[in-house]
């Protein structure tokens, strides 16, 4: 069974904003809303670093874990979906997501937090695949389509690449091996720096 | 016959608000999903797969996912 995940390898990626564009223009996500975002660190300086940052479909998601009227699920495939018609729009999801996945619409005269909506791997809701009632809650189901997300699609330098894990982790393979350096991916080490000699933990 | 009307539409009214939206967790659980390999239901899904076949669906998207991998690409262009 497939096991759908998002890798983004930071030595490609040029901070374009394609994958921004190519998610709200598929899904057509409100304004202020950004299911995906382009993070760059040391921004300006040699050596400056961008990822793509979306929903990274946990195993273990701590959205999950808080929700407190359980609203999400775990698809056969490993995306993390969530019923917008459950949802109350506490906002907690949001306080234990790392990557700062779930967003909450601004809307009505007093500017009141909605429902929550975040990546859906392209994989739409709980309605039916590719119906206007999905379409309209959650945008479009690609994968019942048979095709894999529109940011990794639509990604120029195919920085961001998105699909079976076992797939994209040997695609990221190759490229490492091939170009000697870059195994890092993201995570504390590309973030931070290795930690300095002597240094406690 | 007037007035008789008129009080059941002033009831009506009055009591419109009174009425209150299930709250038992039939009504608050989140809905089922079909997986994605069942298909979408419109115009725009890939030829090349069988719908409803899970195998199938999964060769698809993975032979798809091979369009990222542009040392495949190029060396199949290659040949």
């Amino acid at each position: 069974m497939a096991r759908m995940k998002f890798i983004c390898d930071s030595e490609r990626c040029i901070e374009c904003n394609g994958c921004v564009t190519a998610c709200k223009a598929e899904h057509n996500v409100p304004w202020g809303v950004n299911r995906r975002r382009v993070v760059t660190l040391g921004d300006g300086l040699p050596g400056e670093k961008s990822i793509s940052v979306a929903c990274m479909h946990c195993s273990d998601a701590p959205c999950m874990a808080v929700c407190p009227v359980d609203c999400f699920y775990r698809t056969d495939d490993g995306v993390v979906l969530h019923d917008k018609d459950v949802c109350i729009g506490c906002g907690y999801c949001s306080y234990a997501c790392p990557f700062g996945a779930p967003q909450f619409p601004s809307n009505g005269t007093f500017g009141m937090r909605g429902k929550m909506d975040k990546c859906t791997f392209c994989a739409g809701g709980p309605e039916a695949n590719g119906t206007a009632a999905e379409n309209e809650k959650y945008g479009r189901n690609r994968l019942a389509e048979g095709k894999l997300p529109a940011c990794a699609e639509m990604c120029a330098t195919k920085a961001l690449l998105g699909g079976d894990g076992d797939v994209v982790a040997d695609i990221f393979r190759t490229r490492v091996l091939t170009r000697n350096k870059g195994s890092e991916v993201w995570g504390w080490g590309t973030a931070y720096g290795k930690p300095a000699g002597g240094a406690k933990k | 016959m007037r007035t008789t009307a008129a009080a059941a539409l002033a009831a009506a009214v009055l009591l419109a608000a009174c009425s209150e939206k299930p709250q038992d967790m039939a009504h608050s659980k989140r809905k089922s999903d079909v997986p994605a390999w069942q298909g979408a239901n419109n115009a725009y899904v890939e030829p090349g797969w069988k719908v409803g076949d899970a195998a199938s669906w999964e060769k698809q998207v993975n032979t798809r996912a091979q369009a990222q991998n542009e040392y495949a690409r190029i060396n199949a262009g290659a040949r």
